[in-house]
């Protein structure tokens, strides 16, 4: 069950769009994100939705391993669904109780929750296509400029990168002290909200206390190796713009056309 | 209590391209009170194969049945099944959290809602089983002791549920040679005074030998061999050609062996090798 977290997770591949460029994919998933709130009608996700599934077509990604994906987020969805359908003052279709059913709430209710899911699948996009040595490149080279005003860009990046790697690590801890603890007759399924959050010491004090040793130990190998923050250190591998770059340009440009062109009308 | 194992089969990440199969159509019967060791190299599926004997892991295919109970059948209780299965994971230090030694061991009874008396007798005896000693360390914090000594905590964590059946996932591993013979020995005397029946996984050799009554041999999710420790060490250069070895003495016998002299391949340790060697060697100068 918790294996199921897929968010931050890198899935190799040797797509094209594995390849673009990371700077590239980084300012793409921005103007992605930003170009979702720009659509306020729910025929404008059709556009969304043709680029999106364009892009996970060429990345060679199952679609079923991206829905997996959402589905530790589902309740949020749900929760964001229902508040909508029920809360939206318009005309009444069903009526029980207090709560009232309004189309008007029920078309808000599929748009707030196809604009979450469109979010959440074009971010894990991102990580789901860029290896983390690549992402933590592609976002220290972008956060260059800001390092005139003081901006740690170097630690940062560091920063983002071990903890998108800590990830997995941390969930297979958790599914192993979990297990064990199962082992000795704990129960982490049922009882009242109070025994269940009882119930999460023994997992927690071990998972934390493990949290920290690997950190110390990460700090400690680092060191090891004379790794010194950021000044004058190089890459192994020089990020280069090339012709596909322009290409996926080209195609997010089109993108944002067509949906600037379907607001005009 | 005894494990009947079923054409047992389970797949990671089923229908995912991540899938990978780490248990694969496996058969087997362990009887009450039999000492087994489960050998296999890393990745072989021995972690999966004993989580799915516990109920952690629902198998994809095929049955388990403890002491005669379905484990998917639904009237099968798994807290009364992980009370009679014991598991002890590899690195069970891990799994310590509590702020006293005496309450981390006595967290496996309480959950079985035992009376504090029976706890407080269970703490003391699994704390004795595994060679700690109560007055000394019962009141520390488990996480002030040695890495052998936390092992010890941790084990006795699980004894103390009294399991009719135990399993240890690799118990000595990043122990030092001292700590290794002596949580073995307690093991073995566990198995031998309270007719506990016994699974060690190991990938070991060395250290299963002098230990078990019988060894299944597992290889990329599949039973490879099966049967009592002289017979299973026959298979020399299968064993070899997995990457998992026989004993040091085995090794040194099959050499001796093929430079014209005729030991039996039944010799297991040191002591036993040495005398046969010898007796070997004035033999021929007799000649």
């Amino acid at each position: 069950m918790i294996r199921d977290i897929t968010i931050g997770q890198y899935y190799p591949s040797e797509s094209v769009i594995h390849k673009l460029d990371p700077r590239f994919k980084i300012i793409a998933g921005f103007i992605y994100m930003i170009s979702i709130f720009l659509v306020d009608q729910i025929p404008g996700y059709a556009i969304v939705l043709a680029f999106i599934g364009l892009t996970i077509g060429l990345s060679k990604i199952p679609l079923k391993y991206i829905i997996k994906g959402l589905k530790p987020i589902m309740m949020i969805i749900i929760f964001a669904f229902v508040i909508n359908v029920f809360f939206t003052p318009g005309k009444i279709l069903l009526e029980f109780w207090v709560l009232k059913v309004t189309r008007e709430g029920l078309y808000r209710g599929f748009f707030m929750a196809s604009r979450l899911i469109f979010l959440i699948v074009g971010t894990s996009l991102l990580t789901l296509t860029t290896s983390p040595i690549k992402l933590t490149d592609g976002i220290e080279r972008l956060l260059n400029p800001f390092k005139k005003i003081g901006l740690p860009a170097h630690e940062l990046a560091m920063m983002m990168t071990i903890s998108l790697r800590f990830i997995p690590t941390l969930l297979d801890e958790t599914d192993k002290i979990m297990k064990a603890q199962m082992a000795r007759g704990a129960d982490f399924e049922s009882g009242s909200i109070i025994r269940r959050a009882k119930s999460l010491i023994p997992l927690l004090v071990p998972l934390f206390i493990s949290a920290f040793q690997r950190a110390d130990d990460l700090a400690m190998a680092m060191e090891a190796r004379c790794y010194r923050g950021g000044d004058n250190r190089t890459a192994m591998k020089v990020l280069k713009y090339t012709k596909k770059d322009i290409y996926a340009s080209l195609f997010l440009i089109l993108y944002l056309a067509g949906l600037v062109l379907y607001k005009l009308m | 209590m005894s494990i009947k194992v079923e054409n047992l089969s389970y797949i990671y990440d089923e229908g995912m391209p991540f899938e990978t199969k780490a248990v694969d159509d496996i058969s087997f019967e362990i009887t009450s009170g039999e000492f087994v060791g489960l050998i296999g190299h890393t990745g072989s599926g021995k972690s999966t194969l004993i989580q799915t004997l516990n109920s952690l892991l629902k198998p994809s295919k095929g049955k388990i049945y403890i002491d005669g109970k379905d484990l998917s059948d639904k009237n099968t209780k798994k807290s009364e099944l992980r009370k009679n299965v014991g598991l002890v994971f590899q690195y069970p230090e891990y799994q310590l959290f509590e702020e006293t030694v005496y309450r981390d061991i006595a967290f496996g009874p309480k959950n079985l809602n035992l009376s504090k008396d029976l706890i407080d007798q269970r703490v003391r005896e699994s704390m004795a089983l595994v060679g700690l000693d109560f007055n000394l360390l019962s009141e520390l914090s488990p996480f002030e002791l040695s890495g052998g000594q936390k092992r010890r905590v941790a084990i006795a964590g699980v004894l103390a549920m009294n399991p009719k059946i135990l399993i240890l996932d690799e118990p000595t591993a990043g122990l030092d040679p001292m700590g290794r013979d002596e949580i073995l020995e307690q093991i073995k005397n566990l198995n031998k005074e309270k007719d506990v029946t016994v699974i060690l996984v190991s990938h070991s050799m060395e250290e299963v030998a002098n230990l078990v009554d019988r060894l299944i041999v597992l290889d990329q999710g599949k039973k490879m061999l099966d049967g009592c420790v002289r017979e299973v060490f026959k298979e020399y250069e299968l064993l070899k050609e997995v990457g998992l070895g026989v004993p040091q003495v085995m090794e040194l016998i099959f050499a001796l062996n093929q430079r014209g002299f005729n030991i039996p391949e039944t010799v297991l340790n040191v002591e036993e090798a040495k005398k046969i060697i010898l007796s070997h060697i004035r033999g021929d100068l007799d000649d």
